[in-house]
């Protein structure tokens, strides 16, 4: 390793500079993008962490309606909250690959319709409980109750039959998933003691660390889990979750020292709060995106030549530049990008082009009568202003635009996947197939584009027992055009999670899966 | 003891409980005008038409509204608030704790707010035109005008960020000694003060002056009393009743009205918790944070009328 390179990791790692920098100034130096991240990885890993001390959070996305029972997790900060307390059978780690928790190992039948996964011996609950495999299969089966209201329960419904046989858990599935591991690793699917029948909000879980102080929607306190099995997980003695859902309360707290780290910076300020020498900005690209979406069923944009049309009017660089303040990356209308695994990084960009939208608007045979595009400000941040300037763009194609301000109160209900083209946002899912499986299949239930193709539903079932990745990388592939080109979906772009921690968090690293590294950062970071 | 002052206090309370009943009526009845089935809005998308009809059953949707309006009202007599439908909780329970922060914010913002804001309307009174009543009203007009939630950022950042002699967020919880939490509250309390202060000192600078236009007063000011005194021995008594009209609505506002402070303080009063259960759709809560803040307001009301009838001389002392 060359000097400027050992300069540049150290720094890195020491939070000075970003990783985006880093990465770009080792891609200047001729080391390959692999290379460098393992550097950074070993780097990381090499800091040694601290034990002790008591880790503050504020977080955005809490309420005093939150209850423990991780069936019911839907916003940040139950997520974290989970993540604290719970653990599940295995998680996805910032590369993409299975992070074995409560499961020591995993194999699958050569169809991928059974898998086996074999439990970690002498995990324990906090109750004292020894977590055995009859805990995992209680768990499972309770979420496939429709009456555990399980938001996980279109994961599990896939599961044919469980069985547990002293330390292996069996799970057949009514059809092959090659992805099953990751389904697994949603964050509804805590393990808990019996399946958590009797008593779902207990939050007893085998995570890092025990429940203290749980007030819905104020705070949540933990402690460290004394037998807890790993020790790279759970450095300080207590770590702390208060809800501050107000922007700039949230980051006066972290400014104040009050906090230690603050989730869901607003992009608008971020330039402002770089000039502060005690904080460090932490972004990284996920799988979030936010989008424009249009019913392939309802007039008029039934006619692919109109959808073309629309999809290229929209600016998408102008909207990652103001709408996300740089903080994010530009879409290609199908819902995936390089934080996926078996991502196609060879499908053409699609640009701004006024001439080809004017080209497939006239194509269309519209009637020139204004196109009403729904928006609120609850669809995503900023979503009243990026539908403005999709609406100048529009009219620089000649194609009208009408932009209709929805109040945020039902908007959920009443004009997402009710209305044919309005404002939306998706947080991603850990695979392809599940997101592609949510919202793009014929049959799903939010298939909120109304997309009906027998081609594209062909491959993702295919695909889904297709063990031979190359093959599979092909199918995502040919998906990802069929999508780019037919379907009703304009994505302009995919943001940023961006964190901010206070100068003494060591131990940070990047983690695409979700923000405050996936909901781990309390029990993965360290007081300096 | 004068007969009548006590048939008009006795009035006034009943007159409040029949409102509070009304009122109760109205809540009853507008949450149920709210838009949605409660049931449906409990399980979310993934609800059967099984689970539905079995979760209407268990709520006792199924029942005529006037039925669940006595149980309801029968409950809430014998101190039963029912649970939260979102988590399960006892409603009495978690809102107990709440309202006793709720209660604890307001007494403190009104223990410096009340004989302050009196006092500097006193001396603005005394020196009417002249500098001290242009200062004391320029500068409560001021904070009146600014929006709580600007007032909130400003002295956050004055004195959490930047000179860090209180926290930025007001977090209290039990085992917290007095000291410690009225420390923690510091922000909120001085930004509801500053909110507060002006109407109610303007109040008592008006009363008051328009008592120094009365007859006795040029009388008081011909014996040759000073104009401390007048105030003080003549004025004041007889303005004290619209004054603790203005006091009453502001310590009314300080219990119902900060919902705003409590966020951008990220305090857990009782605000927060009527708004997150209003987005859920709670009903139970919804109903009794409803009462609850009716029961306030109608009581200080009443509390208010009858302080400004002993205060009535001419009710005091019957022909």
């Amino acid at each position: 390793m060359n000097d400027e390179l050992r300069y540049l990791l150290n720094r890195t790692v020491s939070g000075k500079v970003s990783r985006r920098h880093f990465m770009g100034r080792a891609a200047a130096l001729g080391v390959t993008a692999g290379v460098a991240n393992s550097m950074l990885a070993t780097a990381t890993a090499a800091q040694t962490p601290v034990k002790g001390g008591f880790l503050r959070a504020g977080m955005q996305g809490g309420e005093s309606t939150n209850s423990l029972d991780p069936a019911l997790a839907a916003s940040e900060v139950p997520f974290t909250v989970n993540n604290m307390w719970g653990e599940t059978l295995v998680n996805v780690d910032a590369g993409g690959n299975i992070d074995f928790r409560v499961a020591q190992e995993m194999s699958s039948s050569p169809d991928a319709k059974t898998w086996t996964f074999k439990i970690r011996s002498g995990v324990e609950f906090h109750n004292g409980a020894t977590l055995t495999a009859e805990d995992v299969v209680a768990t499972l089966t309770r979420h496939t109750d429709e009456n555990s209201q399980s938001g996980a329960l279109g994961i599990v419904q896939g599961i044919e039959s469980m069985s547990a046989n002293g330390d292996t858990v069996t799970i057949d599935l009514h059809t092959p998933n090659a992805d099953f591991p990751y389904l697994v690793a949603d964050y509804h699917l805590m393990i808990q003691p019996g399946g958590g029948v009797d008593n779902p909000s207990a939050g007893i879980g085998s995570g890092a660390y025990m429940v203290e102080v749980n007030e819905a929607g104020v705070r949540h306190g933990f402690k460290k889990n004394p037998n807890y099995w790993d020790s790279n997980i759970g450095h300080a003695d207590e770590v702390e979750i208060i809800v501050i859902n107000d922007n700039t309360a949230r980051v006066a707290a972290l400014q104040s020292g009050q906090v230690n780290m603050i989730n869901r910076l607003d992009p608008k300020i971020i330039d402002l709060l770089k000039r502060d020498p005690n904080v460090q900005i932490k972004n990284v690209s996920g799988r979030g995106h936010y989008v424009f979406i249009m019913h392939c069923t309802a007039a008029p944009f039934d006619n692919n030549d109109l959808r073309m049309a629309l999809k290229y009017a929209i600016n998408r660089q102008e909207m990652v530049d103001k709408v996300l303040g740089g903080y994010g990356g530009v879409g290609n209308d199908f819902p995936i990008n390089a934080a996926y695994p078996l991502f196609d990084d060879t499908i053409e960009q699609r640009e701004f082009d006024p001439d080809k939208a004017a080209f497939h608007y006239k194509a269309s045979g519209h009637d020139g009568s204004p196109i009403v595009l729904r928006t609120a400000g609850a669809a995503f941040p900023g979503a009243v202003e990026a539908a403005q300037l999709y609406q100048q763009s529009a009219a620089a194609a000649g194609i009208p635009l009408e932009v209709k301000r929805e109040p945020d109160d039902g908007y959920w209900s009443d004009v997402w996947n009710v209305q044919p083209f309005c404002a939306s946002y998706w947080g991603g899912r850990p695979v392809q197939d599940q997101m592609y499986s949510t919202a793009y299949l014929s049959t799903a239930e939010w298939n909120d584009t109304k997309f009906h193709n027998d081609q594209f539903d062909n491959l993702l079932l295919a695909a889904r027992a297709e063990l031979d990745l190359t093959v599979r990388k092909q199918m995502y592939s040919d998906m990802a055009h069929i999508l780019r080109d037919e379907g009703g979906l304009i994505l302009p772009m995919f943001n940023d999670f961006v964190d901010a921690i206070g100068n003494n968090v060591q131990g940070w690293s990047e983690d695409p899966n979700g923000e405050m590294m996936n909901g781990l950062a309390l029990a993965k970071c360290w007081l300096a | 003891m004068n007969h009548p002052i006590i048939k008009l206090v006795a009035q006034r309370i009943a007159l409040g409980i029949l409102l509070l009943l009304a009122v109760s009526i109205l809540i009853f009845a507008g949450t149920q005008l709210l838009p949605g089935d409660v049931a449906q809005a409990i399980l979310g998308q993934s609800a059967t038409e099984q689970s539905l009809a079995n979760l209407r059953e268990k709520l006792g949707l199924n029942d005529p509204a006037y039925i669940r309006y006595f149980s309801w009202l029968g409950g809430i007599l014998q101190g039963d608030l029912g649970t939260a439908l979102t988590n399960g909780q006892d409603i009495a329970t978690s809102l107990g704790r709440r309202f006793g922060n709720t209660i604890f914010l307001a007494f403190w913002a009104a223990v410096i707010a009340v004989p302050l804001s009196i006092t500097l309307g006193l001396i603005a009174a005394r020196y009417a035109g002249r500098w001290p009543d242009k200062v004391i009203s320029g500068v409560t007009l001021a904070t009146i005008s600014l929006p709580e939630f600007v007032v909130g950022y400003l002295v956050m950042f004055i004195l959490a960020v930047k000179f860090r002699v209180f926290p930025s967020t007001a977090l209290v919880f039990d085992g917290m000694g007095l000291f410690e939490r009225l420390n923690a509250v510091a922000l909120p309390i001085i930004v509801l003060v500053l909110v507060v202060l002006a109407h109610m000192m303007r109040m008592t600078r008006a009363a008051i002056l328009n008592v120094m236009q009365s007859a006795y007063i040029e009388t008081a000011e011909l014996k040759g009393l000073s104009p401390s005194t007048i105030i003080r021995k003549h004025a004041f008594p007889n303005a004290i009743a619209p004054v603790v009209n203005v006091v009453m609505l502001n310590l009314a506002y300080l219990v119902v009205g900060v919902v705003v402070v409590e966020v951008v303080f990220v305090y857990p009063g009782m605000g927060q918790y009527l708004v997150d259960h209003v987005a859920k759709r709670d009903i139970p809560v919804v109903q009794a944070c409803g009462l609850i803040f009716a029961a306030v307001y109608i009581g200080l009301n009443i509390l208010a009328d009858v302080i400004s009838i002993l205060a009535n001389p001419r009710l005091r002392h019957p022909k």
